[in-house]
């Protein structure tokens, strides 16, 4: 399966490289290093750290349903984008939105870590997670309502519904290197993930520290998702649908699905990317779809699937 | 073996039990008897050292296997066993492969754990201690919801491991099968171990916690209630 995965995110890669706004086909340099490499490898990254963090979080809370979105973290990072948004501040200096969305994502998770507190267990940082998204969700609202002018407004919510469309070099370095440093924060918490299916008391008695793993899962998922929002929006329904689809391939053990979910977002998400470009190109679209609605409108019948056979 | 010594066991800012000094020993077989609410399962823990404030204990050593336990995810019997290797770090198939033959789940070890009967899940949960190859077995309840044949067979086999040099210490409702498979009984009343000692010694103590009558018939047993 993991070959499969690899082979598969190699021939969208190269498919990611050969299509775009300009055609279908190689184009001149200039596209291909400034849009089209970064864009399609920030397609990559964001979906394999979003199957991931959904692997780690369902793995670690022991819930099917738990998505990245969950601890609020995507919610802060839109946060500290519309902040940038809002006071106009991207019109002048290109990188402040993502910077926007990284400060945004950085002061969530301090924020969830604290309000979770020491004893850290599943419910305490899934309560946290909601109290989080909340805010979140509240103080973009009154930044919505507040909006300057109705340009501001049609521009933050189309930056919501999450896209890589325009993303350039500097997107790509600035959101690599927590999207890398989550990624592999998460991938060594297989043992920790495969000891908690049992429940945090055995897990503790087979020698996991249950608290250092959850806060270790917090940390990851705000790197690998927060710059992933930063860059790329609100992208939904990866994170929640990539294990689901990936666990009659590989089993059910949450460590064995990690490295699975994480080149299985990457696919998913850049698969959906390649949809958003390409449809533009078939139909005579004004505009590109935004690649959130995209992933909602594939992963939702995807997952009314899994959940009809499952019952 | 293991020792526990503490003046108070705490849940919260509520004392369980005073004044425990207990030590469970190699070829023994202890039952944790006593009413609802009499702290075995807070013993049990401390014992385990997953209370706060007890001792930590070497995951290699002592395998825990609380009441109710169950995975969360459609994992096979094997991989569930399989992971009493994690304490140890290893993937070593020669314990597992052990476990699963001691407690009779050769033939399910790849079924999923949600599609077997809960006795046979329970099962593999032991069977998941037994991976550990643990000097000191803590199970709570291993017996609930199993038909009496089994119960009597996961006894025996507790008897059986106890009597190879393990340390096993079980909490249990069924008095009679405490009575008729441990060596050793504690019995938890009021805040206290109340009586400690060879089941058939202990059971005037026993019927007194649960406020039965005691009877002496044919053999020393409890009656059903007056």
């Amino acid at each position: 399966m993991i070959r499969a995965l690899l082979a598969a995110s190699l021939l969208l890669l190269i498919a990611g490289l050969l299509i775009g706004a300009a055609g279908i086909g190689v184009p001149d340099a200039a596209i291909l290093w400034q849009l089209r490499a970064p864009r399609t490898l920030l397609a990559l990254l964001v979906g394999g750290g979003l199957g991931l963090s959904g692997a780690v979080l369902q793995g670690a809370l022991r819930n099917p349903l738990a998505d990245p979105g969950l601890l609020g973290i995507g919610g802060c990072a839109a946060l500290g984008a519309v902040g940038v948004f809002y006071w106009g501040i991207s019109t002048h200096f290109a990188p402040a939105l993502p910077l926007g969305g990284l400060a945004g994502a950085g002061i969530g998770c301090i924020a969830l870590l604290a309000m979770a507190g020491r004893a850290l267990s599943g419910p305490s940082l899934i309560l946290a997670g909601v109290a989080l998204s909340a805010l979140a969700a509240a103080l973009m609202a009154l930044a919505l309502t507040a909006a300057p002018n109705p340009f501001a407004l049609a521009e933050i919510t189309f930056w919501l519904m999450g896209g890589l469309a325009d993303r350039a070099p500097i997107h790509l370095a600035l959101a690599a290197p927590p999207i890398l440093l989550g990624c592999f924060l998460l991938l060594r918490l297989g043992r920790g993930l495969d000891a908690l299916s049992l429940g945090e008391e055995v897990a503790a008695s087979l020698g996991v520290p249950v608290a250092s793993t959850l806060r270790r899962a917090a940390l990851g998922v705000a790197l690998a998702v927060g710059a992933g929002a930063a860059v790329a929006g609100g992208i939904g329904f990866v994170g929640l649908v990539v294990p689901h689809m990936l666990r009659p391939f590989v089993g059910q053990r949450p460590g064995a699905l990690l490295w699975a979910s994480m080149l299985g977002g990457g696919v998913l998400l850049l698969a959906a990317d390649l949809l958003a470009r390409g449809l533009p190109l078939a139909f005579a679209l004004t505009q590109e779809p935004p690649l959130g609605v995209l992933t909602a409108l594939l992963g939702a019948p995807l997952l009314i699937r899994i959940a009809r056979g499952a019952s | 073996m293991i020792t526990l010594r503490s003046p108070e066991l705490r849940l919260g800012n509520a004392v369980i039990l005073r004044d425990v000094d207990l030590t469970l020993n190699p070829g023994e077989l202890t039952a944790l008897c006593g009413p609802n609410g009499a702290g075995k399962t807070t013993l049990l823990r401390a014992l385990a050292g997953l209370l706060p404030g007890s001792p930590p204990r070497d995951p290699r050593r002592v395998a825990y296997v609380p009441q109710g336990a169950r995975a969360a995810w459609g994992m096979t019997v094997r991989e569930v066993v399989a992971l009493g290797r994690i304490p140890h770090g290893d993937t070593a198939s020669g314990p597992v492969d052990a476990a699963l033959v001691v407690c009779g789940l050769q033939a399910l070890q790849s079924r999923r754990i949600d599609r077997i009967s809960g006795g046979q899940a329970r099962r593999a949960m032991l069977a998941r201690a037994f991976a550990s190859e643990p000097d000191v077995m803590l199970l709570d309840e291993p017996t609930a919801d199993l038909d009496p044949a089994a119960a009597h067979a996961v006894m025996a086999l507790l008897r059986q491991t106890a009597a190879a040099g393990r340390s096993v210490a079980v909490v249990l409702h069924a008095l009679d099968l405490a009575q008729l498979y441990a060596h050793r009984m504690l019995v938890l009343d009021g805040g206290d171990i109340a009586a400690d000692g060879p089941p058939g010694a202990v059971l005037p103590a026993a019927a007194a916690a649960f406020g039965l009558p005691y009877g002496t018939d044919a053999t020393p047993r409890l009656l059903p209630p007056a």
